[in-house]
């Protein structure tokens, strides 16, 4: 299972990387969500899958599951996501006042 | 128990969120701004005194014991920054009255300044590895927004990488916590320098102190710069000044609590590594400062040469260089606020940024060339000013050490520093302008009330900064004991876990 999942990550975190280098922003931006998310599955597979009872209700269970990797792992999702929200944002400004979303006519200056 | 930790956090958020509600009023705007920022620094100043006498405090979030709730640690250095980083901050927000225009004020200009400074002070205070991911974000998204606040073209262009940029750190360092905790199964920086002593450092924990690196690297602008002097360009004085005081010492603080508490145990790898960063930083921050030809890019390769010479402390990592460190660190804060806004100034008295086009100013403004002289010698490290002090400390741990190959680059780069600063003041004050442009190019308002007003800021920091340098006795002293911690990681074990 943790050979499946780290294969999961690798290949996630391949594409992520191969869209961050597009030309066009949205592409990149669905690149950095891949990326993202390759990695909160990189923290629930490094934390250890294994299965057991919620922890600490009730108290008798034999073994119980790491409640910390998901907190962590919930807490990230929501920051990607704002910060996904203000980049999608920012790329349609971009759009809509540079009349662009490719990253290589972008970089000139244009107003020298 | 103190809770006193948690209040530089906490005034600046809930000043925040009730600035929120003062959107169409900037005066009540700039006032709760003002009486936050002030109460905050007094709470700073408070805790940078109890440190002081009492040792590391901390504070266990909801009364969870460590190393199983949210720390909040406040050792001598972490006090020490976060009261600087306060201070300097005010002035930057008195010096935005004047300059950042009304139509950023009320598009919630003052509530990002807030946030920002949450995250910083947050940044700096947390002992818990993942809430520093949570509190660079609160910092980085509040930055995102100041950079983009007014929508120009460049600032766009600008935001587009800079956020491309820090959005990708941050994904390696959730992947660096990732692995981290998969090794040791712990987040309390305290816990984990325990564990990862007790473990040994060995081949994984070392890669993970790689990554952390490059994270952290990205985030100060050490070697992995790029992305500074382009970004930092785009946004109005006020919030460069702001970032470029601030920012990039949240990074060399987290290279500094990494490289000192938690992966101490491989200098050979680690340390020598940073050194070499250290150095490409210092020499690729030099060229850069030659060869541009526009005011703040010009300031804005300084920032990475300063990034450059604090991190060559970190990489040689004895006692005297340590103290080096954060003397600099304090001082450079003060340093570099006041030469951003300085170049504001100047900037907006010529109506340009390019330095061919600028001159003669001293006739108009031979006040603003003064505090600008007293700023770059300082930046420089000439002997009265507070520049000094600090670079005469890692100088000596430099050679201490034996870095002598490191030592003389810091010194050129030194040099360079002078060269250019100096250079960019004939450049501007003495000879005559030859046109001056009528349209003001930089994004800010301007009136001669406001232009007065921001002049007074800086002057009032620039005599702060004179002071810094008057009684470096006492800042001196100050880091010499804020590097106790730094020294022996025990002491802040000690004081978080056996409470």
């Amino acid at each position: 299972m943790e050979l499946l999942l780290a294969l999961a990550v690798g290949t996630l975190f391949a594409v992520g990387v191969y869209m961050i280098l597009a030309r066009s922003l949205l592409r990149v931006i669905l690149g950095l969500s891949l990326l993202t998310h390759s990695v909160h599955l990189l923290l629930l597979t490094m934390s250890g899958l294994k299965a057991g009872a919620p922890p600490l209700l009730g108290g008798q269970a034999e073994s119980y599951v790491d409640p910390l990797p998901q907190a962590l792992i919930l807490t990230s999702i929501v920051i990607s996501f704002g910060v996904t929200s203000l980049y999608l944002v920012l790329a349609y400004k971009t759009y809509k006042k540079l009349g662009t979303d490719d990253t290589e006519q972008l970089r000139g200056e244009a107003d020298e | 128990m103190n809770n006193i930790v948690v209040l530089p956090l906490l005034i600046p958020l809930c000043t925040a969120v009730l600035l929120l509600f003062f959107r169409s009023s900037i005066k009540l705007q700039r006032m709760v701004s003002v009486i936050g920022q002030s109460s905050s620094a007094a709470a700073c100043a408070v805790l940078l005194w109890q440190t002081g006498t009492g040792g590391v405090q901390t504070l266990a979030m909801g009364g969870w014991k460590a190393p199983y709730g949210i720390m909040f640690t406040a050792d001598f250095i972490a006090a020490l920054l976060v009261t600087a980083s306060t201070i300097v901050a005010g002035f930057c927000l008195l010096y935005s009255f004047g300059s950042v225009g009304a139509e950023r004020e009320t598009f919630y200009f003052y509530p990002f300044f807030q946030f920002l400074m949450a995250g910083v002070n947050g940044s700096f205070l947390t002992g818990d590895l993942f809430n520093l991911f949570v509190c660079f974000e609160v910092m980085l998204i509040s930055s995102y927004s100041l950079l983009l606040l007014g929508g120009t073209r460049e600032q766009l262009r600008a935001g587009l990488g800079y956020m491309l940029i820090n959005i990708m750190s941050s994904t390696l360092f959730v992947a660096a916590v990732a692995y981290l905790y998969g090794v040791t199964g712990t987040l309390n920086m305290a816990h984990l320098s325990e564990r990862i002593a007790a473990a040994g450092q060995d081949g994984i924990l070392s890669v993970i102190a790689m990554l952390f690196l490059i994270v952290f690297s990205l985030k100060a602008g050490l070697f992995l710069f790029f992305w500074l002097p382009g970004s930092y360009a785009a946004p109005p004085p006020a919030v460069t000044a702001l970032f470029a005081a601030l920012l990039t010492k949240v990074g060399l603080y987290a290279l500094i609590r990494t490289f000192t508490l938690l992966f101490p145990g491989d200098p050979e790898l680690t340390h020598s590594w940073i050194g070499w960063m250290a150095g490409a930083t210092m020499l690729l921050g030099a060229a850069g400062a030659l060869s541009s030809k526009d005011v703040m890019r010009i300031l804005n390769f300084n920032i990475v040469i300063s990034v450059g010479f604090a991190a060559f402390g970190l990489a040689v990592a004895n006692e005297a260089s340590l103290q080096g460190l954060v003397f600099y660190m304090v001082q450079d804060m003060a340093a570099k606020a006041l030469l951003f806004l300085l170049g504001g100034l100047m900037i907006r008295e010529a109506g340009t940024q390019r330095l061919d086009r600028m001159g003669g100013l001293y006739a108009s403004r031979p006040g603003l060339a003064w505090m600008f002289l007293i700023a770059a010698l300082s930046a420089a490290g000439i002997p009265p000013l507070s520049g000094f002090a600090g670079k005469l400390l890692l100088v000596q741990g430099g050679l201490q050490s034996g870095a002598y190959v490191l030592t003389a680059v810091a010194l050129a780069s030194s040099l360079i520093v002078l060269y250019t600063l100096v250079r960019l003041f004939m450049k501007v004050f003495w000879g005559t302008a030859s046109e001056r442009p009528t349209a003001c190019s930089l994004n800010e308002s301007s009136s001669p009330g406001s232009s007065r007003w921001a002049g007074i800021t800086a002057g009032v920091l620039c005599f702060l900064v004179v002071l810094l340098g008057v009684g470096s006795e006492w800042l001196a002293q100050a880091s010499s004991a804020a590097v106790l911690t730094l020294l022996d990681p025990t002491v802040y074990i000690d004081a978080v876990l056996k409470e």
